[in-house]
């Protein structure tokens, strides 16, 4: 660029020449360049604002465009590594403690209809009541003709009717996908697992709900997304399980008895590793509740959690073990135990008459009521309350079952000195057998309180110590007492040092009273006495049997048979060996295969 | 000079367009992919589900008890009962080497015939030695 001076020569030249003032030339070429100099800036300025504008004309569009684009578009999910939920089950497993299935998904259809697309309405009503019997043709033949829009018709189909149904060929039938819940085992631990059903239904999927049991009681752990479809490991050993099943139904038949229940636990820990309940119903197709009368007559009850018992002399443990603890007594202790003994207005007898005195032992051998009372009085009612609830009968079983907190103890409105008498040898509190296991529990795994669980956890917390290792080890050798001289003979598995209690307690009338022919037979035990690993508490609804001679009706008849065959039948299934030392039978091993060589 | 910059420099960008083009495809293509094996690995997992179910099914304690006592005198299974379990002390030791001539026979003192063996369990063995 050529620079123009500010005072050109030729120009200063002429102005000298006539006598002009020069510097007004230079004054004039400044101003000059100085609007030139302003010019340039200014169009820089106009150009760099006009692209800032583009800049953000540009940035606007893209944003518009973009809003645009995502208005515009369907909805699609963000799709993240891993697997996505179509892969997933919708409902997770429910396995055993082996990991055996007990509750699983299977996809199958649901079938339902859309008459506006029918081309034969009537026809397809037909021959869909001919494929689904149960199906009504008139109401079919109402929904499909009078201009419905949408009919559900079955909720569940197999494969074979799907193809049937395809077979009519009516583009008005459709079909949309379900994942139904399967229980395999069938009506194994029907009552722990509950059961499930279908609750929003759209056309493309439903979701499943769980209705009772652990299926309700971890209904959101079941469908949380979060587990990445992890089984729930419950406690149950299906085998187990399976066999306690086998061995209460024939002895519930066999003593005539109208329900029974038996509970497996492992003292340690408190998981409960068979839990049956009978009469039993299949989870599949669960019965509807009873509506009206006495819901412990239905299947679906629960009578391991949700009946509450007067459980008879299987209490009188507990009353002596407190005694024990609270050092008022000695196993060897006399204590009187004429019958009967009269209380105010009360009398409380015995079985039989046991003479004047009893050892505590032998008030526990014998299951003598005056005795128990007799010790109870010494403790103290509220001592007594106290201790129960330690042992965690004063509220429902923390069990992981919906029907759990139903199982509520029916205590004493008043808890008095007769009453405290009474629940010695109990009678006046009713509890479940649930709540009887774990206190058995605390006894047997030496006076650690235990929490009854369903799940099955690797990891053991052991509990509060109710009462010491010491008085665990007498209670124990006076409940092996019983077992060897006592009123549970029939208990005394061969190799498996079986200790326990028994309890017969008369039900109570709806009307107040109790009846006189019908018990509540429970046996409570616990094995291999020495180092004890389980308790099995066994309990029978109003048994009765003919047995030398007579009608019986206690436990050490009933009850205590059966639960002799339980333990026989699952301690080699639970991995436990006989203990040589009582098993007179194991000189050599015995060929025990029927088969011939 | 200044034309061979840009040149260069508008040939950069067209190599990087096709660069990033190439990426968008490779990656739509492996999304593809990936959404096919994602399907499969579902109608795959739901196969395995009721491949288990059915296992769970077939082998529910009820059937397999019934199967027993249906097969009962080809298989003679009985419950496990406390009298099966036995001690090691039970086991007979095995014969001295110096005795044995043909192949080892599940540390059992039975003589080994010609190199064809029929094995026998153990605890038979033992029954039969008993008085």
């Amino acid at each position: 660029m050529i620079r123009t001076p500010l005072r050109p020569l030729a120009r200063i030249l002429s102005a000298r020449a006539k006598g002009e003032n020069p510097d007004a030339i230079e004054r004039e070429n400044i101003r000059l360049r100085g609007e030139a100099l302003r010019e340039t800036a200014r169009s820089t300025a106009e150009g760099r604002l006009f692209l800032m504008g583009l800049v953000f004309l540009a940035a606007f569009v893209t944003v518009c465009l973009r809003m645009a684009t995502l208005a515009g578009t369907p909805a699609q999910e963000p799709q993240g590594n891993g697997l996505g939920p179509a892969i997933l089950a919708q409902r997770a497993d429910i396995v055993d403690r082996e990991g055996r299935v007990l509750a699983t998904n299977l996809v199958t259809h649901a079938l339902y209809a859309q008459p506006p697309m029918m081309i034969d309405p009537v026809g397809t009503a037909a021959k869909l009541v001919k494929i689904f019997p149960d199906l009504n043709h008139d109401r079919l033949l109402k929904d499909f003709t009078t201009g419905r829009k949408f009919v559900w018709i079955k909720k569940k189909i197999s494969p074979e009717q799907l193809q049937l149904v395809h077979d009519i060929g009516d583009p008005g039938l459709l079909f949309g996908p379900r994942e139904m819940r399967l229980y395999p085992n069938g009506a194994i631990a029907a009552h722990v697992l509950g059961g499930a059903r279908f609750g929003q239904e759209g056309v493309n999927s439903a979701e499943v709900i769980g209705t009772a049991g652990v299926e309700k009681a971890f209904d959101g752990w079941l469908r949380d997304p979060a587990n990445n479809g992890a089984p729930l490991k419950l406690s149950i050993d299906l085998s187990i399980q399976s066999a306690v099943e086998e061995i209460l139904a024939g002895g519930m038949k066999l003593m005539n008895a109208k329900g029974a229940t038996a509970i497996l636990m492992d003292v340690h820990t408190g998981e409960i590793v068979a839990m049956a309940s009978l009469p039993d119903f299949d989870p599949n197709d669960r019965p509807r509740p009873l509506v009206k009368g006495d819901p412990s007559d239905s299947p679906l009850f629960n009578r391991a959690v949700q009946g509450v018992y007067e459980l008879g002399s299987t209490f009188k443990i507990f009353a002596v073990s407190q005694a024990l603890e609270l050092g008022l007594v000695s196993p060897t202790t006399m204590i009187p135990s004429q019958s009967p003994m009269t209380w105010g207005r009360f009398k409380i007898r015995d079985f039989h008459n046991y003479g004047a005195q009893l050892s505590v032992t032998d008030v526990i051998v014998n299951s003598s009521n005056v005795g128990t009372a007799r010790i109870v009085q010494m403790i103290g009612p509220q001592k007594q309350k106290e201790f129960l609830g330690k042992l965690g009968f004063l509220a429902p079983t923390p069990v992981e079952l919906s029907e759990a907190p139903t199982g509520r103890p029916i205590l004493p409105a008043k808890w008095s000195e007769i009453s405290s008498m009474t629940i010695g040898y109990g009678h006046g509190l009713s509890a479940s057998p649930l709540h009887l296991a774990t206190a058995y529990a605390t006894i047997a795994n030496g006076g650690r309180k235990v929490t009854p669980t369903l799940v099955h956890d690797p990891k053991h917390h052991p509990g509060e110590q109710v009462v010491s290792e010491d008085v665990a080890k007498r209670a124990l050798a006076m409940m092996r007492a019983v077992v060897t001289r006592g009123t549970a003979s029939f208990a005394d598995v061969k190799g498996y040092q079986v200790a326990g209690k028994t309890g017969s307690a008369d039900k109570v009338k709806p009307t107040g009273g109790y009846y006189n022919d019908k018990v509540m037979a429970t046996f409570a035990g616990t094995f291999p006495v020495t180092d004890p690993k389980y308790v099995l508490i066994l309990s029978l609804d109003e048994p009765s049997t003919f047995v030398a001679g007579e009608d019986r009706r206690t436990a050490g008849w009933t009850a205590v048979p059966v639960a002799a065959e339980v333990i026989r039948r699952i301690a080699p299934l639970l991995g436990l060996r006989p203990d040589p030392t009582t098993m007179e039978s194991l000189d050599g091993i015995q060929l025990v295969s029927a088969k011939k060589n | 000079m200044r034309t061979i910059l840009y040149l260069a420099t508008a040939l950069c960008v067209m190599g990087l367009a096709f660069w990033a083009y190439h990426v968008n495809y490779a990656t739509q293509d492996r999304q593809t992919e990936l959404r096919k094996v994602k399907n499969e690995i579902a109608s795959l997992q739901e196969g395995l589900g009721v491949l288990r179910a059915e296992w769970a099914y077939l082998n529910r304690p009820d059937r397999l008890r019934e199967l027993v006592n249906l097969n009962f005198a080809a298989l003679g299974l009985l419950p496990l009962a406390p009298e099966q379990f036995g001690s090691a002390a039970q086991v007979a030791y095995p014969a001295p080497p110096a005795a044995m001539t043909g192949p080892l026979v599940g540390g059992l003192d039975m003589p080994a015939t010609s190199g064809r063996v029929k094995a026998i369990p153990v605890s038979h063995q033992v029954v039969e030695d008993m008085p």
